[in-house]
């Protein structure tokens, strides 16, 4: 009981801190090859909870479609996009937002989910129970995406 | 680089096991070849060379449970509706024998070219709906549901008759507006993940998406037992779950958009062969 009202007392401090500066998913500016350059938030990602949204199946689930030494201790990893091994290296936090905000801007035609996006969808749904949605939030929250984005950051060969 | 090289020798190490596996062929019973492997049918060609059964993607031990009846799970609902078939329903006093007889006769042939057009009712009719045309009409009994357990063993005793004949669905004539329907549905993504069939089973098919790898989606082993739920699955419960998989609002089982897509996904199935009840995770 105390800690489930301790974290709700969290969460709405934590809410009215940032609120001012998180960005919406339809306010989000991008350049002309899909990079965003400004934080979504304001606030340093945190790269320990970027990992652990990764490789989260209830939350980022990138490991579905990505491996990378990085988590190698996690099982199954997917194929169907490439290996994210010293991604850091070659992708600006920028371009990492863009890919992660909305993959389309960066791949035209991908096949790897905007996770920072509400509109725009076909048939969208109520998370996987195959009913219809009736209000979407984004695949993952501004603060998430600024974690992933610092972990991802931190993968130089 | 240093992981390719390990990668690269790892194959080499496994490829005994591995790639036999690949390579292996399906024969039931040690008598019914089955064609897991063939070239793409015409109107596929520019998409695909090859067509594979989803048999191709189990590991060696879900393969094996499909080589032999008495291995084979869903062999026990296919005894059952063999006595469904001969037992009496409805207000006509009729079964399914009364009207066509043995089931090893009169039903060879069908599975492999169902959905068809019917021409006295104007529609494109999936095997689930004549099953249920007959209940209703000419037995005068419940329908039975359209994914449930009844129904994918009867779809299972009428897919036994077939096994080892290629699937050979017509596309064109008057199947033609539905054929186009269901391919369009095939290639429209859904959801909030924003995918479509051909995401993962056209582009991605042979690779693994977290534990699972990757068919190309056919329906000619269905309905399929899974070992997942433990029951004969069809095809509509599965285009169900792959389209709540995308986070979007599913089509129902038996709806105009599933018997459209059941008619192209079988049709990309065409030179398979009729499988069914295959043994799938
Ligand atoms: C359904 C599959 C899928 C999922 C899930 C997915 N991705 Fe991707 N991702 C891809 C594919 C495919 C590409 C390659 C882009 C292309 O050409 O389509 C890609 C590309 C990328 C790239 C660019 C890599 C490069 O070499 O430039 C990054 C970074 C990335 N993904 C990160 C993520 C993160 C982080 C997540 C989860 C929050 C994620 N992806 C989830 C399929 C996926
Ligand atoms: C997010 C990825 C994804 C999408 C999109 C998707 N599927 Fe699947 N599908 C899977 C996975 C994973 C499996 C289980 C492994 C396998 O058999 O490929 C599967 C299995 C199947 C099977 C069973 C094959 C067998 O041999 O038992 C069929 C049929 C199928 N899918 C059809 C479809 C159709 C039709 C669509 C579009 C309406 C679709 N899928 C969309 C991931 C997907």
């Amino acid at each position: 009981m105390r800690l489930t009202s301790l974290t709700v007392a969290a969460g709405l401090a934590l809410a009215s801190a940032s609120f001012a500066e998180t960005v919406a998913p339809g306010d989000v500016v991008f350049d002309e090859y899909g990079a965003v350059e400004a934080s979504l938030t304001g606030v340093a990602g945190d790269p320990a909870n970027g990992r652990s949204v990764i490789v989260s199946k209830k939350r980022g689930n990138c490991i579905a479609c990505h491996s990378a030494e990085a988590w190698a201790d996690e099982l199954f990893h997917g194929e169907v996009g490439p290996t994210l091994d010293g991604v850091g290296g070659y992708r600006s936090a920028a371009e990492l937002r863009g890919i992660l905000v909305n993959s389309k801007k960066t791949f035209e035609g991908t096949v790897m989910p905007a996770y920072y996006k509400v509109d725009g969808f076909n048939r969208p749904g109520d998370a996987y129970t195959g009913k219809a949605a009736k209000e979407l939030s984004p695949l993952l929250t501004a603060q998430e995406i600024e974690d992933v984005v610092a972990f991802l950051a931190s993968l130089q060969d | 680089m240093k992981i390719k090289a390990v990668t690269a020798i790892a194959a080499v190490l496994l490829s005994t096991s591995v790639f036999a596996d690949e390579d292996a062929e399906l024969v039931v019973n040690g008598e019914i070849e089955m064609v897991t492997k063939t070239a793409a049918p015409a109107h596929l060609s520019d998409a695909l060379d090859e067509v594979l059964s989803g048999w191709r993607f189990r590991s060696d031990e879900t393969q094996l449970m499909q080589m032999d009846d008495f291995d084979n799970p869903g062999m026990v609902a296919v005894d059952a509706a063999a006595e469904a078939w001969d037992a009496v329903e409805g207000s006509e006093g009729k079964s399914c024998a009364s009207c066509h007889g043995d089931v090893a006769d009169s039903m060879v042939g069908v599975r492999a070219v169902y959905p068809k057009w019917n021409d006295a009712a104007e529609e494109v009719r999936t095997l689930a709906m004549q099953i249920n045309d007959c209940r209703e009409n000419k037995m005068g009994a419940e329908k039975y549901g359209y994914t449930s357990g009844d129904m994918a063993a009867m779809e299972a005793l009428i897919s036994v008759q077939s096994r080892g004949m290629p699937v050979n669905v017509a596309i064109d004539g008057p199947v033609q507006a539905t054929w186009e329907a269901g391919k369009d549905l095939y290639y429209t993504r859904t959801g909030q993940l924003d995918l479509s069939c051909a995401s993962c089973h056209e582009q991605n098919y042979g690779n693994m998406i977290r534990a699972d790898h990757l068919s190309q989606g056919q329906i000619n082993g269905f309905p399929v037992y899974r070992l997942k739920n433990a029951k004969l699955n069809t095809a509509h419960a599965r285009f169900k779950g792959c389209v709540r998989d995308t986070r979007a609002e599913t089509f129902k089982p038996g709806s105009a958009e599933f018997i459209a897509l059941e008619l192209y996904v079988a049709s990309r199935g065409n030179g398979l062969s009729v499988e069914a009840p295959s043994v799938r995770n």
